[in-house]
């Protein structure tokens, strides 16, 4: 049987996977950055998923406002990085599930969440730096990934209660899979920022930690925050902490924090990194 | 008429709903379209004939034009859009940044690493905190 043993939550800042990519890691605005995700990359070492299911957004790559999928799930085998506007990423396609995918695509659907299925994308900054800040710089990513793709753009998104019970219904999903896997989910995006209008800028360091305690410590007070709370507190952008739920919905009701790293800022954004195991 | 929403009260902030992605579409796709490099090229070597292919307002083609940042926004541009536009143009998003909050690009940069703006007094219009 597949099993969900931890979730992971990482900010997905594109000038992180820039800096990374033009060798800058060493210098001194971005190495405390890479220095504090040192920890988590030898946990994911250690901990070895088969599969990493992916919780992001796209930023007008893949996706533009023609056609706005609230939640999207990818179901291929190959999602190659995007060109953003500089050339894509030097980094490896990344690899999907198949047949989990479409496992999960058909429980969650018949679960009464109603998908958009993706059977062809290229995956932007959203999806492939998490990957770079918990892996490096490998030849391949060491696992397959199934992406979940949560509109963050349009408002409104999901609210933080339904992406709570889309992770549920995820791990219940997980779990019904008979062949044995290592099942970890991530969520991605956040911590505060805002990239527009004149309070760009605004970081809210004791909200964000507020939040990283709560995600063990009281995950009830989370699922009801609303979106202008979100908004209010940790600026319009900072809207994309909802999809942290979706992984921690895949949990256990107890979990145990076993690293945290936060850090201001990551250009524009709060960098706020934590990993959670099933206990 | 569009009825006042709790989040009209957080300043300086445009949340991107279904009027103002309504009302930017043209604006914000014309930015999706930089995405391609043979757009930019074309975007790059006449911007005024470009931009006529997107049927947007005289005012969202003037904002363009006259790297009006803020003023995109305001006309429905979303920021992940109109920042295509400004990557195209070279700019760095801190620089974009700094100017829809009429900061220098320096300043933003040193806002942002004595740990970002303060929440303080930027949450609400109406109840000042
Ligand atoms: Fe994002």
């Amino acid at each position: 049987m597949a099993k969900i043993t931890a979730g992971v939550a990482t900010s997905h800042v594109p000038a992180i996977g820039a800096a990374l990519d033009l060798g800058k890691s060493g210098e001194p605005y971005w190495k405390p950055i890479f220095d504090g995700y040192d920890k988590s990359k030898k946990w994911m070492a250690e901990a070895k998923p088969d599969v990493v299911i992916l919780v992001y957004n796209d930023h007008g790559t893949a996706f533009a406002l023609d056609v706005v999928p609230t939640f999207a799930l990818g179901v291929t085998d190959i999602y190659p990085p995007a060109d953003e506007g500089w050339g894509p990423r030097p980094v490896p396609n990344v690899h999907g599930h198949v047949e989990l995918s479409r496992h999960l695509a058909e429980s969650l659907i018949l679960d009464e969440f109603d998908l958009a299925i993706i059977n062809e994308m290229a995956v932007d900054h959203g999806l492939t730096v998490p990957l770079s800040l918990m892996c490096g710089q490998p030849e391949a990513w060491p696992f397959k990934v199934i992406p979940l793709a949560v509109n963050v753009v349009q408002y409104p998104p999901p609210t933080g209660r339904r992406c709570f019970k889309l992770g549920q219904a995820i791990r219940k999903a997980v779990e019904s899979f008979d062949e044995e896997l290592n099942v970890v989910v991530m969520g991605t995006g956040g911590m505060s920022h805002q990239l527009h209008g004149e309070r760009a800028g605004m970081i809210n360091k004791e909200w964000d930690n507020q939040f990283l305690d709560d995600l063990s410590g009281d995950v009830q007070r989370l699922v009801q925050l609303d979106h202008v709370e979100y908004m209010r507190e940790t600026g319009a952008e900072g809207i994309e902490m909802v999809m942290w739920l979706i992984m921690r919905g895949a949990l256990n009701e107890n979990v145990k924090e076993v690293y945290r790293f936060y850090h201001v800022p990551g250009s524009n954004t709060a960098i706020g990194n934590i990993i959670l195991e099933n206990s | 008429m569009r009825k006042p929403r709790e989040y009209d009260d957080i300043p300086g902030t445009y949340v991107f709903d279904y009027e103002r992605s309504h009302r930017g579409y043209h604006l914000n796709m014309f930015g999706m379209s930089l995405l391609k490099p043979e757009n930019r090229e074309a975007f790059l070597a006449d911007e005024e004939a470009y931009l006529k292919k997107f049927p947007m307002t005289e005012e969202q083609r003037q904002s363009v034009l006259n790297r009006d940042w803020l003023g995109m926004i305001k006309l429905g541009g979303n920021i992940y859009y109109t920042s295509k536009i400004g990557a195209t143009l070279g700019h760095s998003f801190q620089y974009i940044a700094g100017e829809m909050c009429g900061m220098s690009q320096e300043d933003y940069a040193d806002m942002m690493i004595k740990g970002g703006r303060n929440p303080e007094g930027n949450r609400s219009v109406s109840e000042k905190y």
